[in-house]
């Protein structure tokens, strides 16, 4: 499964929707995932990838892993991927 | 009804050991706040913490009480012992039959929680000390108090998160202000930083990994503390007629409950909390002049805090002041509210207002004077202290000077 395709099947599942219903330009907003929603889904894709992601709920913007939207979460755990495991 | 002061307050937390030290510290805006030094630390995300430093219980306690407390209930009886000498209370007869002790506490005795989870997990052992049940259970410290002290009526353990020692002496006040009881001991603890307390807060995403910085605009998170506070609430006739020394009067309190989420803070439920402290201790809006604030220093808990302010107080919360003393001792959580009522006891007796240090950058949404980084001399005869939970639990206390 590509990252794009886990990235996916984990945020469908916490915002309680079938993978088809996420796109890459969602917002976790838009999905209607909140702040424990978003801390949750962090913890799912640092298991699935075995990484670790800088993410402070207290400082969203000053993090340099992007959430605003799927594709820049999907972005943002590539180059974790290849800054941690490459 | 009973007026009830406090005629007793005893202390330990990561700015000092005893109560004098401690608001020798607020008032000069010394942090607490460093390093962590525990096992496995390296493991730890966030690594800072104010922890109690050059405490030696050994020193305190003997070998078979040091069996039978967990740091949490060290920190109690410490903590009891200077507020009760304080008070110069003996409790015998119907004195003792009547008094009791209302402590706050959240996590219980974390630290020999996680010290047999890891012998029993990590190093495999298949036998712990016999004594685990009685040190880890969170009334374990209110029993002891009771013990060492005498005290024989209405006791137990209040846990409501962050606010537990708020609503702890809450309780107490309402046991003594009803006439239940002439004395009552009350306050909190907590030893939450070990291992298991620090990696279980960091799965959260709120913990600061360098400072704890109340209202500041490049606030970026809470800093976890440990230690006690411990006061003697006393019947004010009852403690007029021994002579005692009164350090503040206990005015009233409110307690509400968001019921809305189990970690994001409301505006209303803190105000309504507010507004009703000043109800029920009789208290227009203008004679508050310092509120202790809630202050944990995440994006969430300071601008909530300071909107509900503006709220419940109108045009005179620009007037009062409000800071965060939690930038110097970090977050006790259950203990929290406790270590807190000491700088209001301060504002009150003193006229000393302790700041909130750390302090770098103003926020619109944090747009009140939040005394930075420097105290103030202030009279001021009347403060609240707040304290707003993890689960939409809200509790404010009201002090008066006397």
């Amino acid at each position: 499964m590509s990252v794009q395709d886990k990235v996916i099947e984990i945020i469908a599942e916490q915002a309680v929707l079938e993978p088809s219903d996420v796109s890459m330009d969602s917002t976790l907003e838009s999905l209607g995932i909140d702040s424990l929603g978003l801390v949750e889904s962090i913890f799912a894709i640092e298991e699935a990838f075995d990484i670790s992601i800088p993410f402070n709920a207290n400082a969203p913007d000053a993090s340099e892993f992007d959430i605003s939207t799927v594709a820049s979460i999907t972005a943002g755990i590539e180059a974790l991927i290849a800054a941690q495991k490459g | 009804m009973k007026r009830v002061v406090i005629t007793g307050a005893g202390t330990i937390n990561a700015l000092a050991q005893n109560v004098p030290d401690t608001l020798k510290a607020m008032a000069e805006g010394r942090c607490g706040i460093g390093q962590l030094v525990m096992q496995d630390v390296e493991r730890l995300a966030v690594q800072i913490g104010a922890q109690v430093q050059g405490f030696e219980p050994e020193t305190l306690f003997n070998r078979q009480q040091l069996s039978l407390y967990d740091r949490f209930t060290q920190f109690t009886l410490i903590a009891a012992r200077e507020a009760i000498a304080q008070s110069g209370l003996v409790f015998s007869g119907e004195l003792a039959a009547r008094s009791g002790v209302i402590l706050g506490n959240s996590g219980g005795g974390m630290t020999t929680l996680d010290e047999n989870y890891r012998s029993v997990y990590e190093d495999g052992k298949n036998r712990v000390h016999p004594f685990v049940v009685p040190k880890l259970m969170n009334n374990a410290a209110a029993s002891h108090v009771s013990m060492e002290f005498n005290v024989k009526g209405p006791s137990f353990t209040v846990a409501s998160a962050c606010a537990s020692s708020n609503h702890a002496m809450a309780q107490a006040f309402q046991m003594v202000h009803g006439g239940a009881a002439p004395v009552m001991i009350t306050g909190g603890s907590e030893s939450m930083l070990c291992f298991g307390g620090v990696k279980a807060w960091e799965g959260l995403r709120v913990m600061s990994k360098d400072a704890c910085r109340p209202f500041s605009a490049n606030r970026n998170g809470m800093v976890q503390g440990e230690g006690a506070g411990v006061f003697v609430f006393e019947d004010y006739e009852h403690a007029r007629a021994r002579g005692a020394e009164i350090l503040a009067e206990v005015a009233g309190f409110a307690m509400t409950s968001d019921a809305a989420d189990i970690v994001m803070p409301s505006k209303q439920g803190a105000a309504r909390a507010i507004a009703g402290a000043l109800r029920d201790a009789k208290l227009n809006r203008e004679d508050v002049g310092y509120i202790n604030a809630h202050g944990t220093g995440t994006a969430a808990n300071d601008k909530t805090e300071c909107a509900a302010v503006a709220d419940a107080f109108g045009a005179h919360a620009d007037r009062l002041m409000i800071s965060s003393t939690k930038s110097m001792h970090g977050h006790l959580i259950g203990g929290t509210g406790a270590v807190e009522l000491l700088a209001c006891i301060m504002a009150l007796r003193d006229g000393i207002i302790a700041p909130t240090i750390g302090y770098e950058e103003a926020d619109p949404e944090c747009a009140l004077d939040v005394v930075p980084n420097e105290a103030r001399e202030a009279k001021v005869t009347a403060v609240l202290s707040n304290a707003f939970a993890f689960g939409g639990l809200n509790a404010v206390l009201a002090l008066k000077k006397l």
